[in-house]
């Protein structure tokens, strides 16, 4: 009952609540503003819900976490740049960061580089459709259903013992192995963990670059193969050119895709067997150890990280704007 | 994910902003505006009072069980339900400090909860949130009844805030009756000279248990410190007065390391077999390990996850090592707080902490009692567990879960990193003492 009644109010009360905004503010402007100028005020109250939820929801917590980034364990006193310190010169943080950086470079080259074959090769079939939908489906799986999935496909039993894991049971029957896919040799673990996140974005990039692709007219390749360039150099001198701004747009979503990947690395070895990432150590400084301030760091490094990429994707679509 | 949501947009913000703009608006005397601001009142209102009223009757438990034991604690609350009419709404999850660690920081907190351990205990104390129980339970019944290490445990400045609904004994041998049909050995010396016979190894390890991953381990290490330097040490170095790399603890892992040596699969098994699957081995063909090391409460594992029936199981208590501390058992309990001062929760918790109450999840199996007067169980490796518990002549509680989170994690941690590589024991124990100078300092 209780929850019907809220569920009513909710379902009733948010529209009419937008709809009482949007009659309200219209009704303050007509009769308060001069008429010459309420179109200069009418985009401000119509954007100002936007802003103030922007304020709530992202600029006051960021601002506060940068202000916690300097405090100490419990937010009491201010404790200069010592969390950042601890950051830069603890070897599980640097540990981290190093796996970061390999899922960084790994994750990205993975996704574009398989992205685009897979998509230059589909484009060439009958059954492209299918093709794309099963390499796509991946990405409709939830990070952590991905990471329990590929545990199961990873499993480790003591050499001589039935391996149940399908990778080592596959390399049991040609006799081989059975290898302890997450946890050794380190740091090469890392890549079975990569190869998740490749697993499941690699759709993402193909259904992008191949959009990219047909938007190439068929006229100039048909017309460059006329003028004798073979296959390769029709990619490497065409094609690859006018992808360029798509790859890059994609390339650039991977790379903050992996800066924030937290959610495989935690449910498969959480952090074990040096494959800690800053997402993880982020969440392991607040909710295990209880530092805020740490946690506040991490969180600070993350984001100074990922804003130049996304810098550069504004950059790069404004400069695209600006052509068209 | 937002770091400050733990300072949350209190509600003050919130009246302040309406305020200001209230006033604003009355100025303007914008009918309009004013009848959006009443439709957002209204709603809060309603769902305000609503939600109150239902809930004295409703008490919300949250602890990390699930499954079995899940079913056990229902069972133990049905006829407190029935009785007096309320209701229990539990939560079983696995991320019982996150949920708490938050819940504390933004106030919104369930009536009762297990809590991960004393560490937390004594934070969640002293930050307030979690109640003193002195007035709530008959305090002289409730010491009567339970054992004085026990009460301790739950004791922050002097005042109980924590009681234990159930507990578990570490420090049990556990062997297949049908391949070790020896003596029980009743020196340490004459555990590890035990011939394998038939089975591959002499012991069975499994330290995988998610982001608790190396627990099992430090059991091992607990164990060894408390029986060879005895409980001073034992306590000083659970306080953070005593460093890892100190000779007492060194050897413990020492120690430990000389069982991993002879452990079946190696470095592999031993960091990828859950813990729960840890003892499995002892009942396959032929038997990959003749010993496993565990708390009482493996016995439902070896049946439902080993295909073991009971009389193919039974245990020895680990001997004494060092004679000046002879009798000495680590284990461990689930503590459970009281975090509202609701009557209907007071009342669930004085209910909870009788004999009576805690017969019936000791009946259902799996379970020590925390309370003296429960000496019924229903079978005999439980029987027996509880009378080790009874006559343990030094008693401490679980090491890891006494230290402060961070202590604890990374004492997990290094126990994955010793099994991985037990040559890098010193350095492992180097970065031990790192986290051991900040994460005491609160």
């Amino acid at each position: 009952m209780n929850d019907l009644l809220t569920a009513a109010i909710v379902v009733i009360g948010v529209p009419a609540v937008l709809v009482g905004y949007i009659v309200g503010a219209e009704l303050i402007l007509t009769r308060l503003v001069p008429e010459r100028r309420q179109g200069r005020v009418r985009p401000w109250l119509w954007i100002a819900p936007a802003l103030a939820f922007l304020t709530v929801f992202l600029i006051y917590p960021t601002i506060n976490t940068l202000i916690l980034s300097f405090q100490d364990r419990a937010s009491r006193s201010f404790v200069g740049l010592a969390n950042y310190e601890y950051f830069f010169t603890s070897s599980g943080t640097l540990e981290a960061l190093r796996n970061s950086l390999f899922w960084v470079v790994f994750m990205t080259l993975g996704v574009v580089g398989l992205g685009l074959l897979i998509a230059i090769l589909v484009d060439r079939v009958r059954y492209e459709s299918i093709a794309k939908s099963v390499i796509f489906v991946p990405l409709a799986i939830s990070f952590v259903a991905a990471g329990v999935i590929w545990s199961f496909m990873y499993l480790y039993r003591t050499p001589g013992t039935p391996q149940v894991g399908t990778l080592n049971a596959a390399l049991d029957v040609i006799n081989l192995g059975p290898v302890n896919w997450t946890q050794e040799p380190q740091p090469f673990n890392n890549l079975s963990l990569i190869f998740i996140g490749i697993w499941m974005w690699t759709g993402f990039a193909m259904v992008i670059l191949s959009a990219g692709l047909k938007g190439i007219s068929a006229e100039l390749l048909e017309a460059s193969r006329v003028d004798g360039a073979n296959e390769w150099q029709v990619f490497r001198n065409i094609i690859l050119p006018l992808l360029m701004p798509t790859i890059f747009v994609v390339g650039t979503t991977i790379v903050i895709t992996a800066l924030k990947s937290f959610d495989i690395v935690f449910t498969v070895t959480n952090g074990n067997h040096g494959t800690d990432v800053i997402a993880r150590r982020m969440w392991a400084e607040m909710f295990t150890n209880g530092h805020f301030g740490r946690a506040s760091a991490v969180a600070i490094v993350l984001l100074l990280t990922i804003i130049p990429f996304m810098a550069l994707n504004i950059k790069r679509f404004r400069e695209q704007e600006a052509v068209r | 994910m937002s770091i400050s949501a733990r300072r949350g947009f209190t509600a003050r913000d919130g009246t302040e902003k309406e305020e200001a703009m209230q006033s604003r608006m009355s100025n303007w005397r914008q009918v309009g505006a004013l009848a959006v601001l009443g439709v957002l009142v209204a709603a809060a209102c309603t769902t305000g009072t609503d939600q109150g009223a239902a809930a004295d009757k409703e008490v919300s438990v949250i602890a990390t069980w699930g499954g079995a034991e899940q079913e056990s604690f229902l069972a133990m609350v049905k006829p407190w339900e029935d009785r007096t009419g309320n209701t229990v709404k539990y939560t079983g999850t696995r991320g019982l400090g996150t949920v708490l660690t938050t819940g504390v920081a933004s106030g919104i907190l369930p009536d009762l909860a297990g809590l991960p351990g004393p560490g937390e205990m004594r934070e969640f104390a002293r930050g307030g949130s979690l109640k003193a129980l002195d007035e709530v339970l008959d305090i002289a019944a409730y010491k009567a009844d339970t054992a004085p290490a026990f009460v301790e445990l739950g004791t922050v400045d002097g005042k109980v805030h924590g009681v234990f609904i159930k507990s578990a004994l570490k420090g049990l041998i556990w062997y297949n009756t049908g391949v070790f049909t020896a003596e029980a050995p009743t020196t340490w010396e004459a555990v590890m000279g035990t011939d394998p016979g038939t089975a591959d190894s002499l012991w069975c390890i499994g330290l995988e248990s998610g982001a608790d991953s190396g627990w099992p381990g430090t059991d091992w290490v607990e164990d060894f410190v408390l029986r060879v330097s005895g409980p001073d040490v034992y306590d000083n170095w659970v306080a953070g007065t005593q460093k890892w790399s100190t000779p007492e603890i060194k050897a413990a892992f020492e120690e430990y390391g000389k069982v991993m040596a002879v452990t079946f699969g190696g470095p592999s098994t031993i960091n990828s077999t859950k813990f729960d699957d840890g003892g499995n081995p002892l009942f396959t063909d032929p038997p990959g390990c003749l010993f496993h090391h565990q708390a009482s409460f493996i016995t439902e594992f070896f049946q439902k996850q080993g295909g073991a029936t009971a009389e193919q199981y039974d245990f020895f208590p680990m001997p004494d090592i060092n004679p000046a501390y002879a009798g000495a058992f680590t284990g461990s309990g689930d503590l459970f707080g009281l975090f509202s001062d609701k009557p209907a929760a007071q009342d669930l918790l004085k209910y909870l902490v009788t004999p009576e109450a805690q017969q019936i999840w000791v009946d259902r199996g799996g379970a020590i009692s925390g309370n003296l007067k429960v000496t019924t169980y229903p079978d005999e490796v439980l029987q027996r567990s509880a009378q080790t518990l009874a006559e343990a002549k030094i008693f401490r509680f679980d090491g890891g879960d006494l230290m402060p989170n961070q202590m604890k994690a990374a004492f997990f941690t290094a126990m994955v990193d010793y099994a991985a590589t037990p040559g890098d024991l010193d350095s492992i124990l180097a970065e031990l003492d790192t986290v051991q100078e900040s994460a005491y300092a609160q």
